[in-house]
């Protein structure tokens, strides 16, 4: 195989194609030198080029009075008042954690921490959605096991708690895990920075931790290409984290920025130096000369492709005037991190690669001391670049517009309707206890404290609401304010309909948010998807963005940043498509905790919304009895707004006792939840128009919230929802110690706790 | 004189800012030290608090009793100074020789963030003064390794000189004895495992770390005066 692939002409091994080439070429007007060809490789990757999807990502609404930076920069920045503003972003390390779980996890934290601090934010919150196969094959558990491990010991390390995520367990996961990180920081609004290389003569310092040949051509080979078995192999393209020289490198950089000793931060993610230093010089429309001989390297023999290209982890660059080199190096003396520098902004407009020349000609600073085994570089005052290209052609990649075309599956696909066949099987009267308690054990559904509990979710005492919560809360200290996340998909709505399932994606983050009392006020999203060369693949991008766009214009929520990770597949096979959100909410005065997801004894239970029987897509039909075709939930988004608006009015005002929005597992599922987070019972009638019991039970509709009421309350809060158009029913109330819906199920509250919380240890305490 | 109570940061400590916004929301006052100067910049007391000092390469806290900082809180300790250790603070404790024993990896080889139930078992240390015997407290755990242990005898004084602070009620990590915290001999010294800080507000689901936290500003302030 290594035979073949060198026979392939040098631009192919790279993953670029003969048409890149010809762009190239054009573009210098010669042939390029092995380091451009390089540094056009990764540069032009899917992964750095965005060059399938950016036709489309312009479809998304970014604006809104106080976004402070959109799309495109290191990440989305709002302003939330007293000075005070919130950087996110959202990112996916999928490729990396099917190669080495651990460490592949472990560096996509670590990446988007520093896209958060390169804003000048301090990151005080993660959030990871994540996705594998069943947990019935040995592989996804180890696999699992790898990625929260790695998610545990860096981020905890790193001084960064995780406050939530999801799990989701789906076998078109099984070849292709999906991990995706979520970093939010916070910093008061005058501090923050953008990555521009502005001022000919300021000089690029290289901060933290030496090159290494680890991750050359991740973003290229890895992230931009289908996997294969026996990808073993690319292990060398997969990085190796230091979350201790992270957590340094933050330390400096902010107090870098506090003493605004820096005038643009950027950190070294895919495409290492190669990316970060054209594109600071790009976005100022400024030049840039690196002096490869500059940069600190790990090992001996390393030659410049590899120095300029290398994803090694752990490495800032910062922009800053000579008069503050002195300070700056002794700041970084101060953490004990690296500082080089490694490059000059210019005029020219042209990204120049040297070797050798900055002695000579009295750059400040000083080449760094070889690798054991390396020779000093020769000073060359007339040294000649060994790259030479105009800056912006780096960044500024190939265009595609990809064919698009509907599956001709769609229409069987969509056809399936598990309906009948389950209406059958449990016809009115059917007891549905046996159901109930398999839907509490699905990997997706159960209880996730055997990951979250891996995690330091408390660090910075912010933790109002944490994992397990329908949103996660961080108060926002100094402040009355406080923050909502949460991070939501639905691949199996996606696949079935992907302009609805986009919808139901952004409606369900959105819903969690407002279940705390917060309105929404910025989306990120990644979207993770299969081959782009396959048309039916871009038709479901390209519905997916359309949907999301509908629903975030519905809402008024912005879209601040996104990413998108093509080539999830294994083989040909490519996963569901999977879009995650990512939705800031603002509470304006958090005074206590938000009412929990439970429901307390003697209190009213009530239903707001439509239990519609929308089973196509459900936990229930494609899990728990296989039947995964159909149609999704109908997406009403003016019933959406209404009812998130009315649910984070009622928690605000203190109206309700407990609140839980409807989704895995539909009603059935969110009554047995709030159940076990309450410790009591409950009886409740589930008499829906045009609806089976098991219908009523299990279905997905959408924006459907269940809140467990003060009786006293109870005609207020019902006739609230009446003045907003949405409909509210008291289906029980809650007490004893048994879970009981008449005419459909009835388990014990612990059984119902056991079934739910033993479900995942069970599964992850096996021998391999 | 108003105490000052000292909070050491080595490079990986992480749990600093808590801690310092706990204490201060008490009213005490706090002193950053760091741990490359040799002086306790003559605070009333320590707090070597949580995180991962030095990455815990090697082995937790076994570099971090290197820094010259630890010179001097040793001093600090030996002249009858409050010090506090939590979480990587207690191990960094045990490694410089400051409390018996060790903290090894957790029984379950899994790092716990959770809720921990503490019973208090001795009023006569820096950390407890304020509280009762036998009170329950409810305080979060955060850690890898914080499975104790040490040799029979160092237990058998432990015991013997009522030097076990605070038993968990639930042993989640395997320690020897449900220890969750120690003390020296003259109880001037403390190591615990869970993060008083982080049950210091009701809106963050538990505020029994106060009495700890106010245990130490007390610890703080008679010992400002003695000074004076």
């Amino acid at each position: 195989m290594a035979e073949a692939s060198n026979a392939q002409p040098l631009h192919r091994q790279l993953g670029m194609t003969d048409a890149e080439l010809a762009a190239v070429v054009d573009e210098l007007g010669r042939e390029p030198t092995h380091l451009e060809l390089a540094m056009y490789s990764v540069m032009w990757s899917e992964h750095c080029s965005y060059k399938s999807s950016r036709a489309f990502l312009s479809r998304f609404p970014t604006q809104a009075p106080w976004v402070l930076v959109g799309p495109g920069e290191g990440a989305g920045v709002v302003d939330i008042g007293d000075g005070m503003a919130i950087a996110v972003r959202i990112e996916s390390h999928n490729h990396p954690s099917a190669v080495e779980p651990y460490q592949g996890a472990a560096t996509g934290v670590g990446g988007i921490i520093r896209d958060i601090f390169s804003m000048g934010a301090r990151p005080i919150a993660l959030m990871d959605p994540l996705r594998f196969g069943t947990l019935d094959d040995a592989r996804t558990r180890y696999l699992f096991e790898g990625v929260v491990s790695g998610i545990s010991g860096y981020g905890n390390s790193v001084g960064v708690p995780t406050v939530g995520g999801e799990a989701v367990f789906d076998d078109t996961y099984r070849g292709n895990p999906l991990v995706n990180v979520f970093c939010l920081g916070i910093l008061p609004t005058e501090r923050l920075v953008l990555a521009r290389a502005d001022g000919p003569g300021n000089l690029a310092v290289l901060l933290g931790s030496a090159t290494g040949r680890d991750g050359i051509g991740g973003a290229s080979v890895l992230a931009s290409q289908s996997f294969e078995a026996g990808d073993e192999a690319k292990r060398p393209s997969v990085q190796v984290g230091d979350p201790f020289e992270e957590k340094r490198l933050i330390e400096a950089c902010l107090e870098l920025l506090d003493a605004k000793l820096a005038v643009g931060v950027q950190d070294l993610g895919a495409a290492g130096l190669s990316c970060a230093a054209s594109e600071t010089a790009a976005k100022a429309g400024a030049g840039m000369d690196v002096d490869v001989a500059r940069v600190s390297k790990r090992e001996p023999g390393m030659n410049a492709v590899e120095a300029l290209t290398s994803e090694s982890q752990e490495r800032m660059l910062a922009i800053i005037e000579p008069a503050n080199l002195d300070a700056v190096l002794e700041l970084a003396k101060r953490w004990e991190i690296r500082a080089t520098v490694v490059g000059r902004v210019t005029d020219t407009a042209r990204f120049r690669i040297y070797d050798g020349l900055f002695d000579a000609i009295g750059v400040p600073g000083e080449n760094p001391r070889p690798p054991i085994g390396d020779e000093p570089t020769p000073l060359n005052s007339d040294a000649l670049p060994i790259a030479d290209v105009p800056v912006e052609s780096l960044g500024d990649g190939p265009l595609y517009h990809r064919p698009v075309a509907r599956p001709a599956t769609q229409d069987a696909l969509q056809a399936a309707d598990p309906g009948p066949q389950l209406r059958d099987k449990f016809p009115a009267g059917a007891d549905l206890s046996a159901e109930l308690l398999a839907l509490l054990a699905t990997p997706t559904i159960a209880d996730k404290t055997w990951v979250s509990r891996q995690y330091d979710h408390q660090l910075f005492l912010n933790t109002v609401a944490g994992p397990g919560a329908d949103a996660a809360v961080l108060r926002v200290k100094g402040t009355k304010k406080a923050l909502a996340l949460s991070t939501d998909g639905k691949a199996r709505f996606c696949r079935l309909e992907p302009r609805t399932g986009g919808r139901l994606v952004v409606l369900e983050a959105a819903r969690n948010v407002a279940c705390s009392g917060a309105r929404p006020i910025a989306l990120v999203n990644c979207l993770n998807f299969g081959n782009p060369e396959h048309p039916e693949v871009m038709w479901q991008f390209s519905e997916v963005v359309e949907g999301m766009s509908e629903a975030c214009e519905a809402l008024g929520i912005p879209v601040i940043g996104g990413n998108v990770s093509f080539y999830n597949a294994s083989g040909d096979d490519d996963i569901h498509p999977t879009p995650v959100a990512g939705v800031l909410g603002l509470i304006d005065e958090l005074n206590e905790r938000p009412p929990a997801a439970a429901v307390r004894a003697r209190d009213d239970i009530v239903v707001l919304g439509a239990i519609r029987p929308e089973l196509g897509g459900s936990e229930w039909a494609a899990v728990v009895h296989g039947l995964d075709g159909g149609m999704p939930p109908v997406a009403d988004l003016e019933r959406a707004r209404a009812v998130h608006d009315l649910v984070a009015t009622f928690v605000r005002e203190g109206a309700v006792t407990g609140v839980h929005d409807v989704s895995d597992g539909g009603l059935g599922v969110a009554l047995a939840e709030m159940a076990i987070a309450g410790e009591v019972g409950m009886k409740v009638e589930l008499n829906f128009d045009g609806c089976t019991p098991a219908e009523a039970c299990f279905a997905e509709p959408a924006s459907v919230v269940v809140l467990s009421v003060d009786p006293q309350e109870t005609a207020a809060v019902c006739g609230q929802a009446a003045a907003a158009g949405v409909p509210a029913r008291v289906i029980g109330v809650a007490g004893g110690d048994r879970l009981i819906a008449k005419g459909a199920f009835d388990v014990s509250v612990a059984d119902a706790t056991h079934a739910w919380r033993d479900a995942l240890p069970a599964l992850m305490n096996r021998p391999h | 004189m108003t105490a000052r109570i000292g909070v050491v940061v080595f490079p990986g400590t992480n749990c600093e800012l808590d801690v310092e916004y706990a204490i201060q929301q008490l009213g005490g006052h706090t002193e950053r030290l760091w741990h490359g100067d040799d002086t306790t910049k003559g605070v009333d007391a320590v707090v070597v608090p949580g995180g991962f000092a030095h990455g815990d390469y090697l082995r937790t806290g076994a570099i971090a009793r290197f820094s010259p900082v630890m010179h001097a809180v040793g001093e600090h300790a030996a002249a009858g100074g409050p010090v506090v250790g939590i979480c990587n603070g207690f191990q960094v404790l045990c490694e410089a020789d400051l409390l018996p024993g060790a903290l090894q990896k957790n029984a379950g080889l899994k790092f716990l963030c959770e809720p921990a139930a503490l019973r208090v078992e001795t009023t006569s240390t820096a950390l407890t003064n304020l509280a009762e015997v036998g009170a329950v407290l409810n305080v979060p755990i955060n850690h890898f390794e914080g499975n104790y242990v040490c040799d029979e005898r160092t237990l058998a004084e432990l015991q013997a000189d009522e030097r076990i602070v605070v038993r968990y009620v639930d042993n989640p990590n395997g320690s020897l004895d449900d220890i969750a915290g120690i003390c020296n001999a003259q109880g001037n010294v403390v190591g615990l495992m869970p993060h008083p800080e982080r049950a210091s507000d009701p809106l963050l689901g538990s505020s029994d770390g106060i009495v700890l936290l106010k245990s130490l500003i007390a610890a703080a302030t008679a010992r400002s005066t003695l000074l004076v």
